[in-house]
């Protein structure tokens, strides 16, 4: 497939380089509100919305942002968009607003962002980047929608608020709980290396050991260092 | 007596019975990055203790003086400028002041700006209305129990190194099987506290 065109890009965030699956990156959202499918969509389509436009713009001002200060610049931009997509969800979607509380604001700081502002939008001219920034987002919000439905089928007999399993079936209410999802994520990974799916847990050393290694590359070299010595 | 009962009750729920890791995920970007060996799971979470503790000082002075009034929006935006200098600076201090601490905390703090529960404090503090006195008895909760979840962490990952583990949770997956278990033995010290 050609590189850099506008389905490429979707494919490639959505599949090939799922941020969840395949990156590990932005674990903290991931496991926080995915407590239903419907958070999961939510906190996906809001990570996806910052993620296109400041790919957008950060991409149209690769050419004016000095080196030395590039990532104080790519913060601002991040949080600008963040501030006005909480804002809008403050006005228009109170519920899922309501739910995901202090993980909006965070989004600030989720890995996916600056890493494909450093890695791929910097370097990028702003069409690509936008839909880099639409097929990243696209992947998370499957990622979490997946994780959310299992977490919610198992902890709440549900999914997107419709009961589905039988009368006897039992919830188990530790599933949409904190351990629950450290232990569907694990599940899921387990999966993953079982079928040899490409995750970062299974490709070795190019995303060094996964977790935020893609964040800003730092990550690796501490590891390395600590395993040199 | 009083005050002192406050502060024991809070550090005790910010640290051990709402652990900022294990039951509300943030932070846990590091958590999972390096807490492959002790050493360096004591660095990074000592030097989050000392810049968590740093920033919502700063935050709620500036939040208080600044922004509490008409600017609440620009919240996000000012505190997480206020960490990435806050964190530069303290990188330059240590670098030119405190070699020998620097050497032991320098590398982990670049990684600091983007870990989530500094920001996290920051903005959850600053939601709650809390006083100067309860944000920095929050914060160095919360900031401890950072250090005791990365700490047991690290330390259950040296010795699973040497475990027989199934294929296909080698790796991440047997870390986040730990991580769940750890979690509901934190819940453990949900009924200490009402």
């Amino acid at each position: 497939m050609k590189q850099n065109t506008p389905i490429e890009r979707l494919y490639n965030g959505v599949l090939k380089e799922n941020p969840t699956f395949v990156l590990m990156l932005g674990m903290c959202p991931t496991l926080a509100v995915t407590t239903s499918a419907i958070n999961g969509i939510g906190m996906g389509l809001s990570t996806c919305a910052v993620l296109m436009m400041s790919n957008l713009i950060i991409s149209l001002l690769r050419k004016f942002i000095p080196d030395r200060v590039r990532m104080p610049a790519y913060i601002v931009v991040v949080a600008s968009f963040v501030t006005v997509v909480e804002l809008l969800m403050q006005a228009y979607v109170r519920p899922i607003y309501t739910a995901l509380g202090l993980y909006i604001p965070l989004i600030v700081v989720n890995c996916i962002i600056l890493g494909r502002a450093e890695s791929y939008a910097s370097k990028n001219p702003p069409l690509a980047s936008f839909f880099d920034g639409l097929g990243m987002g696209l992947g998370f919000t499957l990622a979490l929608t997946i994780i959310g439905a299992v977490r919610e089928l198992l902890g709440s007999g549900s999914v997107f608020g419709v009961n589905i399993m039988p009368e006897s079936f039992e919830p188990v209410s530790i599933m949409v709980m904190a351990p629950g999802a450290f232990f569907v994520l694990s599940v899921l990974t387990a999966l993953q290396n079982r079928f040899k799916a490409p995750s970062a847990t299974n490709k070795g050393d190019k995303f060094c050991s996964g977790d935020c290694a893609g964040c800003m590359d730092k990550t690796c070299r501490i590891m390395e260092r600590s395993d040199k010595e | 007596m009083n005050f002192l009962s406050t502060l024991f009750v809070g550090i005790i729920s910010a640290s051990l019975v709402n652990n900022v890791v294990l039951s509300r995920f943030l932070g846990l970007c590091p958590f999972l990055g390096v807490s492959k060996k002790t050493s360096t799971a004591v660095g990074m979470g000592t030097a989050v203790i000392a810049v968590i503790t740093l920033s919502s000082a700063i935050t709620y002075v500036i939040d208080h003086l600044i922004l509490r009034d008409k600017l609440v929006y620009l919240r996000t935006i000012v505190f997480i400028l206020i960490i990435a200098a806050l964190v530069q600076t303290v990188e330059i201090i240590l670098k030119k002041k405190i070699p020998s601490l620097y050497k032991a905390l320098g590398v982990y703090l670049p990684l600091i700006t983007t870990n989530c529960a500094v920001l996290g404090v920051a903005i959850d503090s600053a939601q709650k209305d809390y006083s100067f006195a309860e944000t920095m008895i929050y914060s160095v909760g919360t900031a401890v129990g950072f250090l005791i979840a990365i700490v047991l962490m690290s330390g259950i990952r040296e010795r699973i190194e040497d475990n027989d583990i199934p294929e296909s949770f080698k790796g991440m997956p047997i870390v986040l099987v730990t991580a769940g278990l750890m979690a509901i033995a934190f819940f453990g010290f949900k009924g200490t506290i009402g």
